[in-house]
């Protein structure tokens, strides 16, 4: 289809940073993102050493800190909503792997992943949910409420879509301030249908902002899926009447992820506005704690916990390839779960915030 | 009579309404294939099909404004909203079309679309899932604006909002669905079956909009709430061992200002008491009527009791809902205990 648009597509894999150029393959438009690879197409290469273990460490972190979180939530000690992140680690540890660290990151209420690949202390995170005095907002914010200024993160927001416009803006003040940074804006395949990510995408477009729209479409909107609630369930095709490129990924696999974001924020650092990444995951538990999940089989969710599991994908090609033996990657385990135990540790030890913070932080000339 | 809790009186109420008028339609969230996250419309979708009970994106503004215009065409929508704290993309759309069509149009159309949504706190919900905006909508004319505390009135009324002919906020403490809650929350969880409210005919009632109910008549004092408040109320009126009369709004807006009134007239001294937070909440609206109509009888200056003015807190949850304790104090506060 015709794109009357000023950035002209580019041969897969020749884009230089920052050269303007369009990323490979964003004109793929009927496929969805297949899980692996076909017959013929290149297997992506592992990166080295260093980096595979911290992809490996960093989607293990989330997965062992969210089992906990669920354990802890099961004990009562964690109140209200909880939205676990399992299944989609590869997605935010694989962008955060290729972004700059200038780039601004805004997400939904499925935020503990995006705030651990952040950088962000799992006990500051683990005490926000037991709402206890260390957490990240003081235990004011709760679960899907969290915000770290010094690791760039934005924020943890409860109101689904409402993220969007926000991180354009963050967008348009990393072009106003010249940070050369991109705003990755998270958010779901539910919120894709938000009146207001449209008028988002027109004005990043409009103004040519840097902001990656990072779709992360785990196939349900709470119980509803894609396909009963959007007319064009292609959601890296929402962007074609603002001329807004997107692009289909698979994102169960973590070096899919990480090729097409660094693609992406080459493209977008070089001056040429906004794309979206449809990032095709899958979430293993219900939408929040209380949901169980009675809107789809459980063969279905079998079925991609064993064949397209983004840890264990990651685990056999390190194993395969010989860049790793059982016995390193149970050493990565057992630093993860140490660092898991003290989280949870420290989240049911830290005091309560004293009530005299109820009244905090409501203006600032209070 | 059966025992209901509030979840399946409303699905009895939408039960009723579907199969008399084909008119009716059901809208929103997950409402149809899942029944609702509450479960509020579970069922209807398999009974009546997809044509009538559907699943919409998550797009308030657009779930509303479709409402709309489906009802100045003859359509009845009941609206779901999943959460009223996810209200706010639809104001728009609520205040400038849905409240204003009917005046604008000089009388000739109007929308009689139902917005049903869960309100209110005590679950530990945090900032987006516990707030309680009624407070916005009676503000704005043109709307009226329900909140039951009982699944018995919760279907009555509901039915009453489908029929009627304007645009109706249909707020449901959903920290009452399963079963009343006095506001201690270290209480074994009570479910209806043992409450009076908790008896619901399974077939067709309906119970008039803008008449508030006295749930206990008493000489003493006056306590006028709505919703989950209701039985916060009657629990610190038992422990004030005062004999307070407790006026159960329902209806907002219109207020029924004469039932008000009345007690106030009787008995002289008035305790105010809402969830929501307190600075131009509707407690404000009520002190103000009242002193128009009662400050001759007053005895002692007229309480609220309120959430604080600030945003729901994750941690403080007990600390900002109003309990008993701050319902007490109120109470021999206009005694002059």
């Amino acid at each position: 289809m015709a794109r009357a648009t000023r950035k002209t597509p580019s041969k897969p894999g020749g884009g230089k940073a920052a050269s303007g150029k369009a990323p490979a393959k964003r004109t793929a438009r009927k496929t969805a993102a297949k899980r692996g690879p076909a017959a013929g197409e290149a297997v992506i290469p592992l990166p080295d050493r260093d980096t595979t273990f911290s992809l490996y460490r960093q989607m293990l972190l989330i997965r062992r800190f969210e089992e906990k979180a669920g354990q802890m939530y099961g004990m009562g000690l964690i109140g209200g909503f909880c939205h676990l992140y399992i299944g989609q680690e590869a997605v935010v540890v694989g962008l955060q792997s290729v972004k700059e660290p200038q780039d601004p990151v805004i997400t939904s209420y499925r935020d503990h992943g995006h705030m651990l690949a952040c950088g962000i202390d799992p006990k500051a995170v683990m005490a926000e949910l037991t709402g206890r005095a260390g957490g990240l907002s003081k235990g004011k914010g709760g679960s899907m409420h969290m915000f770290s200024r010094e690791k760039g993160f934005y924020g943890g927001h409860g109101i689904v879509g409402a993220q969007v416009p926000l991180g354009t803006g963050l967008a348009f003040a990393q072009k106003y301030q010249q940070t050369n940074g991109v705003s990755l804006t998270y958010f779901g395949d539910g919120s894709a249908n938000q009146g207001q990510v449209y008028e988002s995408f027109n004005m990043a477009e409009l103004w040519r902002l840097p902001v990656l729209y990072v779709i992360e479409n785990n196939q349900y909107a709470m119980g509803t899926a894609v396909r009963r609630a959007s007319a064009q369930a292609e959601l890296f095709r929402r962007g074609e009447s603002f001329n807004v490129p997107g692009k289909p990924v698979d994102g169960m696999d973590v070096l899919a992820v990480r090729e097409a974001g660094r693609e992406a924020l080459d493209f977008i650092r070089g001056g040429n506005g906004p794309m979206i990444l449809e990032m095709k995951t899958y979430r293993y538990r219900g939408h929040s704690m209380s949901d169980p999940a009675k809107y789809r089989s459980k063969e279905e969710v079998n079925r991609m916990r064993a064949e397209h599991d983004p840890i264990d994908q990651l685990k056999k090609r390190m194993l395969a390839e010989g860049m790793a033996d059982e016995a390193a990657l149970k050493e990565v385990d057992r630093e993860v779960k140490a660092v898991v135990s003290e989280a949870a540790e420290y989240a049911q030890n830290c005091p309560e915030p004293d009530p005299s913070e109820l009244y905090t932080d409501v203006l600032i000339d209070a | 009579m059966t025992s209901m809790n509030m979840i399946q009186a409303l699905n009895s109420a939408m039960d009723c309404l579907l199969d008399r008028d084909p008119n009716v339609v059901i809208m929103g969230e997950d409402v149809g294939y899942f029944g609702g996250v509450f479960r509020a419309t579970a069922g209807l979708q398999q009974k009546y099909g997809r044509q009538r009970v559907f699943d919409t994106p998550i797009a308030e503004g657009g779930i509303v404004a479709t409402a709309i215009g489906m009802g100045v065409n003859g359509l009845r929508p009941i609206a779901e909203i999943q959460f009223s704290d996810y209200i706010y993309p639809a104001i728009d759309q609520i205040v400038s079309e849905a409240a204003r069509l009917r005046y604008r149009s000089g009388g000739e159309y109007y929308a009689p679309i139902t917005i049903r949504s869960p309100c209110g706190g005590g679950i530990f919900g945090g900032q987006t899932h516990s707030q309680s905006p009624e407070g916005i909508f009676t503000h704005v004319s043109g709307l009226t604006t329900v909140m039951p505390s009982n699944p018995y009135d919760a279907k009555g009324l509901l039915i009453a909002a489908v029929e009627s002919n304007d645009p109706v906020l249909f707020f449901e403490p959903k920290r009452i669905y399963n079963g009343p809650f006095d506001g201690d929350p270290n209480k074994p969880a009570e479910d209806w079956s043992r409450h009076e409210g908790g008896d619901v005919p399974e077939e067709y009632y309906s119970l008039p909009l803008r008449q508030a109910a006295i749930v206990r008549e008493g000489a003493d004092l006056t306590v006028i709430t709505y919703g989950t408040m209701v039985h916060v109320s009657r629990a610190a009126v038992e422990r004030s061992g005062f004999d307070a009369e407790i006026i159960d709004l329902r209806t907002l807006v219109p207020l029924d200002i004469e039932t008000i009134t009345k007690s106030v007239h009787k008995t002289g001294r008035c305790v105010v008491v809402h969830e929501a937070t307190r600075t131009g909440g509707f407690g404000a609206e009520i002190l103000s009527q009242i002193q128009e109509d009662c400050f001759w009888d007053l005895e002692a200056p007229i309480e609220r009791v309120t959430g604080w003015d600030t945003p729901y807190p994750h941690a403080f949850e007990w600390e900002y809902f109003p309990g008993q304790e701050r319902v007490l104090t109120a109470i021999e506060k206009v005694m002059g205990a």
